[in-house]
């Protein structure tokens, strides 16, 4: 396995259409490289959770990642209105997505508790008005969720 | 249970066939993506009234095998060609959410557990 892999994305904010195919290029990479499925899984959904509320609430952003043996680590930024309160949109059900948004099978409040779930860590930089930036790490090796 | 036995017990039509003899043991029966991908244990099949294209890259995510459409929903054609990329199958049936969930549980498939 290569030792460092480093991928950046940009996420289109205006097509919601396309949102997911960074996600799906990691996943695709990550099977290429052969990394352990479990990991493979956990990335892609976190990610693929990040890119959906970037398009959903931000109007797109830019997405960094790391791939090396122990950890995927993945950076989302973007310059949308950031989250007024982050301890409220942790919780399972809470959303602020309009229902435009839901129509179309998402916004149901699960976005960021599904991150933190999935990943071994997770850490979120937000100022309102300015962005939001969220870091997160899935090992390669954790304990197998399920 | 495989993909072709789920043809059979929904009479369902084949809009795209991926593996059809691949076998699947848990199913999942959402509108809400985010509730589906809440799911840990691999689902294998997805039965969903929604038809955009991201039904077809959450199932990606989740390394599902099919995707099922309920009350005679017609996917659009980017969903069509996005799951041929893929190589899930695209599966339409007449039946309702609940009659649809209902005879593939009775048939064996059960529902995944979430942690």
């Amino acid at each position: 396995m290569i030792n460092i892999l480093s991928l950046d994305y940009v996420v289109p904010g205006d097509d919601f259409t396309r949102a997911g195919e960074a996600s799906s290029d990691v996943k695709r990479k990550l099977k290429q490289i052969g990394y352990e499925p479990d990991a493979i899984r956990r990335v892609a959904i976190a990610m693929y959770e990040g890119e959906i509320n970037m398009v959903i609430h931000a109007g797109g952003g830019l997405v960094h990642v790391e791939i090396d043996p122990e950890r995927v680590k993945m950076v989302l930024s973007d310059h949308g209105p950031g989250i007024r309160d982050v301890e409220m949109a942790m919780r399972e059900g809470y959303s602020t997505a309009p229902d435009r948004v839901r129509a179309l099978g998402f916004g149901a409040g699960m976005g960021l508790p599904n991150m933190k779930k999935y990943t071994d860590s997770m850490k979120i930089d937000t100022e309102i008005g300015k962005g939001t930036t969220l870091y997160m790490t899935v090992l390669a090796k954790s304990i197998t969720i399920g | 249970m495989m993909v072709r036995d789920i043809i059979r017990i929904l009479d369902a039509k084949v809009l795209m066939a991926g593996n059809l003899d691949i076998e699947v043991k848990t199913a999942c029966g959402s509108d809400m993506m985010s509730d589906v991908l809440a799911f840990v244990k691999e689902q294998s099949v997805l039965l969903t009234g929604l038809t955009n294209p991201q039904v077809v890259r959450t199932a990606e995510m989740m390394d599902m095998h099919c995707i099922i459409f309920v009350r005679g929903k017609m996917p659009e054609e980017d969903l069509i060609s996005l799951a041929k990329q893929k190589e899930i199958s695209i599966l339409q049936t007449q039946h309702a959410m609940f009659t649809a969930c209902g005879l593939l549980y009775t048939n064996g498939l059960s529902g995944g557990s979430q942690s």
